[in-house]
């Protein structure tokens, strides 16, 4: 089929106005948030009623077109970059918020709900929905389902497979498959919400979601601590999950970045520290008055060097501060960007942050790392300049190194951020080849023709 | 060589700038048009991104990229959020003058530029006609806003225009100095040309306020246009035209601060006129330093020097409720100080939701786009009429412009008013 036929058949099906053929908007579908060449597709699709996105689902699979489904477009492993020729269809019409139970304590959304458009919708109605990716402002909850999404209240509140409670997708042939349910029990068939969570676009294209949301807690508590040395940082957090604590967030900055962060924005960290502890709790009034007490004195018994807990929402808010500044300030150093996200399990982050420090100087790369302390899941942001070659060489050894450091360490490739296009090639590692082979029988027997973003999550 | 590779080199100078987008995404949630629209061409990371592509030669049709960088309102609200720095409203400007030098200034916008708005006697000399012939093609649609609406559509669309001032400022205040009182400081007044020819009382309210706190004025005669139309079409030549007109009045040795009751002009000369001053002889480009450095809105000036007296009781004034003008709060970091005025003179803030959220004008943006500026400025109206208050206040004529457009089409009965207005009724 030519592709003046194909706008004009998709035209037909979603509105003129929402089929895009221009180069220069077909350019602007051809990255994510990843360091990638740009891909352009042939053409763009935005539908604005479900049964449309069903339509071009099939239509692609019957012309075996390859397609990607695009939310925000946030993606840091490439999973929203297109196949060269192919579909992008675009979720930004399907954006409704259809239900808030607060009775039974779920919504129903379309994929292209932006994720902290559904979080204020549900505190507006006084629940709360806890996931909260590094993108929320922007990202999309239909990515999220496709990513399995993170964020900084991971280790307490899960991540976003926790709060699925349903789902429908479009199979390839433009069937409707509806699993889970709008209860908590659901024993109905296979668990497929299970399945699709995570497949990156690679099995079915989501069509409507069913979240949990649950009641938020009543109070928080905030405390920065800093350390002299890694070990007395990783010490509490061992200490504080030893104690039964599981705090809402715990979160790490290493020296570079404390320093970056410093420099940038001026919140009074100590340049001098090796390690920068941030921590909330959160729940009853009166648990949090406790909790955080003993979090105080954990602290300050594995040797921290000072420990400074919010006693307002200013001060909370300051504590916060640092960070968010951390990827702006990071960001701000060299040209490029580049947030790895290689996770291990919260024991081993000492090692995982000294082989870090050591592959930053064997391979002259400038590496700030900070993440989610007490779920393991880290983020050394790599800042380079993507022009220079031998720079970007050097990256891709270091990369090697730094997954297979977290493999050894019983850790994994990607704790949030998907393996979309950049870390395929090191799924081996992980799990094995009989694990791919499988997925890959899987994914051929419900895609036949490879239509569904190609390439991504398993790699071909 | 090819035209394209002219183009590509052009536009190589964007480079180092352009590099520095990490694609992120984030200019989504704060660009007002994109949340209209949902059209990654329409928000910063998609221009960005189209810019790159014609530099590196992926792009090889600049009229297209042309039309989608113009479909911005240049508010610099991705410029302010923007995780790695990125100066988004620079480049588009830039980019802007770049594609106008390859592809040519529309004939219209040539007479506009390089005719009229550099040549301010005669653009006042014709402008003062217009009062006196705007009753042929409009009528009246609401008094307390001021505001018109075509008697023909075909012209004006449906819009509902804030007419001509009878008189305009520079009619009856051609020029004035006066010396400093106790502030012991003299403020240069740039009018502009809003202020002058639609909103007269907002640029009296500002002498009057300068006069009650000991400020002295200095305000030269025949200004012209600040050139943010200018450069907002790209139009490089007619911007210098009408900044070097602007430089050789205001001699920064008779002033200490230069004030205006515009924030888009107040921004454009801080940030744009520095900006945008690259090949400037060397005595020019210092005035451009030293004006742009002295640059205030007047909230800021009281605020910095003192000068404001502190907030009265809120609790029992007339309720006011302030939105945030794009050029004042997110190009000049001004928020707290015009509410501070407000609330020293004895007015009750009632916060809107969002109250910095862009109105949807943009300037040249509403001419070329109206349905979807209304549509933006729809989001604005909801909140502040969910206030209640009877009066929403602001510091950019341009907002009024919007704001009373869209009020008189809603038939709302909610005063638009300059903040300085608000201040000077209760000196």
């Amino acid at each position: 089929m030519s592709l003046e036929a194909l706008a004009r058949e998709l035209a037909a099906l979603a509105g003129a106005e929402n089929v895009y053929t221009h180069e220069a908007d077909l350019h602007a579908y051809s990255y994510d948030a990843a360091v990638l060449k740009e891909v352009r597709p042939g053409v763009v699709v935005r539908p604005t009623r479900g049964e449309d996105l069903g339509r071009v689902v099939a239509l692609c699979n019957r012309e075996g077109l390859p397609l990607t489904v695009r939310g925000a477009g946030t993606n840091l492993s490439g999973g929203t970059v297109p196949e060269a020729g192919g579909v992008v269809a675009l979720t930004s019409g399907l954006n409704r918020i259809l239900e808030i139970n607060p009775a039974d304590l779920y919504a129903v959304v379309e994929p292209g709900v932006v994720t902290a458009a559904l979080a204020k919708a549900a505190a507006g109605r006084g629940l709360f929905y806890p996931p909260d990716p590094g993108s929320q402002a922007v990202s999309t909850l239909g990515g999220n389902v496709a990513e399995n999404s993170g964020g900084l209240r991971g280790l307490k509140y899960g991540v976003t497979r926790d709060y699925v409670l349903g789902l429908e997708f479009w199979g390839v042939d433009g069937g409707l498959v509806k699993t889970g349910a709008k209860t908590v029990k659901c024993a109905t068939g296979y668990n497929l919400a299970a399945l699709m969570v995570g497949s990156e676009g690679t099995l079915g294209v989501v069509n409507r979601i069913t979240l949990k949301l649950i009641p938020p807690p009543r109070a928080s508590r905030a405390m920065v601590a800093v350390y002299h040395s890694l070990e007395g940082a990783s010490q509490t957090v061992a200490a504080i999950i030893a104690a039964h604590i599981i705090p809402v967030t715990l979160e790490f900055l290493d020296s570079f970045t404390i320093r970056t962060v410093e420099e940038y924005a001026g919140v009074g960290l100590p340049t001098d520290a090796a390690a920068l502890l941030l921590i909330e709790v959160d729940g009853h009034p009166a648990q949090v008055e406790e909790e955080a007490r003993q979090v105080e004195a954990i602290c300050r018994q594995e040797g921290a060097a000072g420990v400074q807990v919010a006693a307002d929402a200013a001060q909370r808010d300051r504590i916060w501060e640092a960070r968010r500044a951390a990827i702006p300030a990071l960001a701000r150093l060299r040209p490029t960007t580049w947030l790895e996200d290689a996770t291990v399990p919260r024991s081993r982050i000492p090692e995982l942050v000294a082989a870090i420090s050591d592959i930053s100087r064997r391979h002259r790369l400038t590496i700030g790392t900070f993440g989610h302390a007490g779920d393991g899941n880290l983020h050394p942001t790599i800042l380079l300049d993507k022009r220079d070659a031998g720079e970007m060489a050097r990256l891709e050894e270091a990369r090697g190194e730094l997954f297979a450091k977290a493999v050894e360490l019983g850790g994994t490739l990607s704790g949030e951020h998907g393996l979309g296009l950049v870390k395929t090639g090191h799924l081996v590692e992980e799990v094995g080849r009989a694990t791919i082979a499988w997925s890959r029988r899987l994914k051929a027997a419900l895609d036949p023709k490879g239509i569904l973003n190609p390439h991504k999550a398993i790699g071909d | 060589v090819s035209g394209l590779t002219r183009l590509v080199a052009m536009l190589a100078e964007l480079e180092e700038q352009l590099v520095g987008c990490m694609r992120c995404g984030f200019c989504q949630s704060v660009c007002p048009l994109y949340a209209e629209t949902g059209r990654e061409t329409d928000v910063a990371r998609g221009k960005l991104a189209m810019l790159d592509g014609l530099a590196h030669q992926l792009l090889a049709d600049p009229e297209g990229v042309r039309q989608r960088l113009e479909r911005c309102l240049l508010c610099g609200s991705c410029t302010a959020g923007c995780p790695s720095g990125v100066k988004t409203t620079d480049i588009f400007l830039q980019a802007r003058a770049v594609l106008t030098a390859y592809l040519g200034l529309s004939p219209a916008k040539r007479v506009v530029f390089r005719q009229l708005l550099a040549r301010p006697a005669l653009f006042d000399r014709l402008m003062g006609w217009a009062p006196r012939l705007q009753g042929l093609v409009a009528r009246p649609a609401s008094a307390e806003l001021g505001t018109s609406c075509a008697r023909l559509q075909a012209w004006l669309g449906s819009r509902h225009f804030r007419r001509l001032a009878d008189r305009p400022l520079h009619a009856d205040i051609p020029s004035r100095r006066t010396a400093p009182g106790r502030a012991g400081l003299t403020a240069a007044v740039y009018v502009g040309c809003l202020t002058d020819k639609l909103f007269p009382g907002a640029g009296k309210a500002l002498l009057a306020v300068l006069e009650h706190y000991g400020v002295g004025v200095s305000l030269p005669a025949g200004q012209a246009c600040c050139g943010i139309p200018a450069l907002a079409a790209g139009d490089g030549r007619g911007f210098r035209r009408l900044l070097a007109h602007n430089l050789a009045l205001y001699d920064p040795a008779r002033f200490d601060v230069l004030v205006t009751p515009c924030a888009t002009c107040a921004a454009t000369i801080r940030k744009m006129w520095p900006a945008m001053a690259q090949g400037l002889p060397p005595a020019q480009a210092e005035r451009v330093r030293l004006i742009a450095q002295r640059t205030r809105d007047a909230s800021e000036l009281l605020v910095e020097q003192g000068l404001a007296p502190q907030p009265a009781d809120q609790g029992r004034g007339e309720a006011v409720t302030f939105h945030d003008p794009c050029h004042l709060n997110k190009s000049l970091g001004v928020a707290a100080q015009p509410r501070r005025l407000l609330a020293a003179a004895g007015w009750r803030l009632a916060e809107m939701a969002e109250s910095d959220w862009c109105c949807g004008m943009g300037g040249s943006f509403n001419l070329a786009h109206y349905e979807l500026s209304a549509a933006i400025g729809r989001r604005k109206l909801a909140n502040l009429a969910a206030t209640g208050a009877p009066v929403v206040a602001t510091g950019c004529p341009a907002c009024l412009v919007q704001l009373s457009d869209g009020l008189s089409r809603e038939g709302q009965k909610v005063r638009a008013r300059h903040y300085l207005e608000l201040c000077a009724q209760r000196l």
